[in-house]
């Protein structure tokens, strides 16, 4: 469903991308951590399509129309309401014209964001705007979802909320690839998680049966280690 | 061809909704044609300068500097909270993309246009009636040609520091031709020659917009990809 082979990417002589492989298939959920600078986002992009690795490829099956993008920023129009936003971009994604009401609408919904929907994005608060960018990326019912840093703006009610809804869509066998920088994050929902640092998975491996605190361990000697 | 079409519109549709919604641009371009007509109006010598001579420069100098207001905002809007990395990322062809923003700016300038005509016919008072209709096919045919070359290098410059300035100097060259004949055209039909007389000029109108037209979607795909 979604695998990459050999990426390696540099801006200059910063290596972001250095030799990284993964193959995910459905209900799997790969956690990536790793400290800011490390190639996550670089590494999200390239899978998305917004960026052509120098070396390497990567596929997602179902092309663009599969993917999912929860980036550093909303793609919203501010002075569109939230619904207009989500019936554009459901309409790029090729959602048909009597599906796109009801597809924004459930979603919404979902996302406790109903009484919002004509509001302008301008106007919304960062957590609700994060909310609103979440429901964008999930309009067209995507089969990858690549996130980075989901969690960001978000209060404790509405990151709840998200791992629930990321729950459900790993239960749905969507792939689920999640870039952070915390590691407390995201951990329960991961099936794989993998350690990035200087482009490089040191790590990539199975959570299994480990919990937060495991995981946070093997971060840090991980980091230490490379 | 239909779906390139489809979405092309949707785009175009969104950029419209945008600029009729908050109207910064379009009320500055309007204003700025007023302004410049004015002051063309009483910076002149009409004793000096027979007003029919001069008036086809000063309309297609106005058009000019006016559909660089509109062409200057066309891509600044999509930075707005990553909306383009957001277009991207999602399957809208890039050729669509193009050709909604060409639809956009088109609809943009033809309203500054539409607005600018008469005032141009108030303060030069020339008389356009009696070749109202061939008028409008010129300026249509300019304004094709430079809005596509002009939604080019908008998307070129866009992520350029000094976009607003660096998009006249990139593209004032590249509408000299099609300036020359407008002006040509234009002198010809409000000075009452025959219609044969102008047909040159409208051919070679219309071939500089197949050429950029096709050229401008041919290459945009390479400005905005990483």
């Amino acid at each position: 469903m979604l695998s990459a082979e050999g990426l390696r990417h540099a801006y200059g002589r910063v290596v972001a991308l250095d030799g990284v492989s993964l193959t995910l298939g459905p209900g799997q959920t790969l956690a990536i951590f790793g400290p800011n600078g490390a190639g996550k986002t670089t590494l999200l992009k390239v899978l998305a399509g917004l960026i052509r690795p120098q070396q390497g490829w990567a596929r997602v099956a179902g092309g663009r129309r599969a993917i999912g993008w929860i980036g550093h920023q909303s793609h919203l129009y501010g002075h569109l309401s939230v619904l207009e936003n989500l019936l554009f971009w459901a309409a790029l994604y090729g959602v048909t014209s009597a599906q796109r009401g009801v597809r924004a609408t459930a979603i919404l919904e979902r996302l406790g964001l109903s009484d919002r929907a004509g509001q302008p994005v301008w106007s919304l608060s960062r957590g609700l705007a994060q909310r609103a960018a979440i429901a964008k990326a999930l309009v067209h019912d995507p089969h990858v979802l690549l996130l980075d840093e989901p969690f960001t703006g978000l209060d404790l009610a509405a990151a709840a909320q998200l791992r629930t809804l990321l729950g459900e869509l790993r239960s749905a066998e969507r792939v689920l690839v999640l870039a952070t920088h915390n590691v407390d994050e995201g951990v329960e929902l991961a099936t794989d998680v993998a350690f990035q640092r200087q482009g490089r998975f040191v790590q990539l491996t199975p959570r299994g049966a480990r919990g937060a605190a495991e995981i946070a361990e093997a971060y840090r000697q991980a980091m230490t280690d490379a | 061809m239909r779906e390139l079409l489809g979405q092309a519109w949707v785009v175009a549709r969104k950029d419209l909704v945008l600029e009729f919604r908050t109207r910064t641009a379009l009320l500055s371009a309007v204003v700025f044609t007023a302004l410049v007509l004015t002051v063309f109006n009483f910076g002149r010598d009409p004793t000096a300068v027979a007003t029919i001579d001069l008036a086809p420069s000063i309309l297609w100098v106005t058009f000019t500097f006016a559909a660089m207001l509109a062409l200057n905002r066309a891509f600044q809007l999509e930075l707005e909270n990553g909306a383009l990395e957001g277009l991207l990322v999602s399957p809208l062809s890039r050729h669509s993309l193009f050709l909604g923003k060409l639809l956009a700016n088109l609809g943009f300038v033809g309203v500054v246009e539409a607005v600018g005509l008469p005032l141009f016919v108030l303060f030069f008072n020339v008389s356009v009636g009696p070749v109202l209709l061939p008028l409008i096919g010129v300026i249509a045919l300019a304004t094709v040609g430079f809005v596509s070359v002009g939604t080019l290098f908008s998307a070129m410059v866009v992520r350029t520091r000094f976009a607003e300035l660096m998009l006249p100097v990139l593209l004032l060259p590249f509408l000299l031709l099609p300036l020359t004949y407008a002006v040509q055209a234009t002198a010809r039909l409000l000075a009452g020659r025959p219609l044969s007389e102008v047909s040159g000029w409208l051919k070679l109108l219309a071939a500089y917009d197949l050429v950029f037209v096709a050229v401008a979607t041919l290459l945009f795909p390479h400005t905005v990809d990483e």
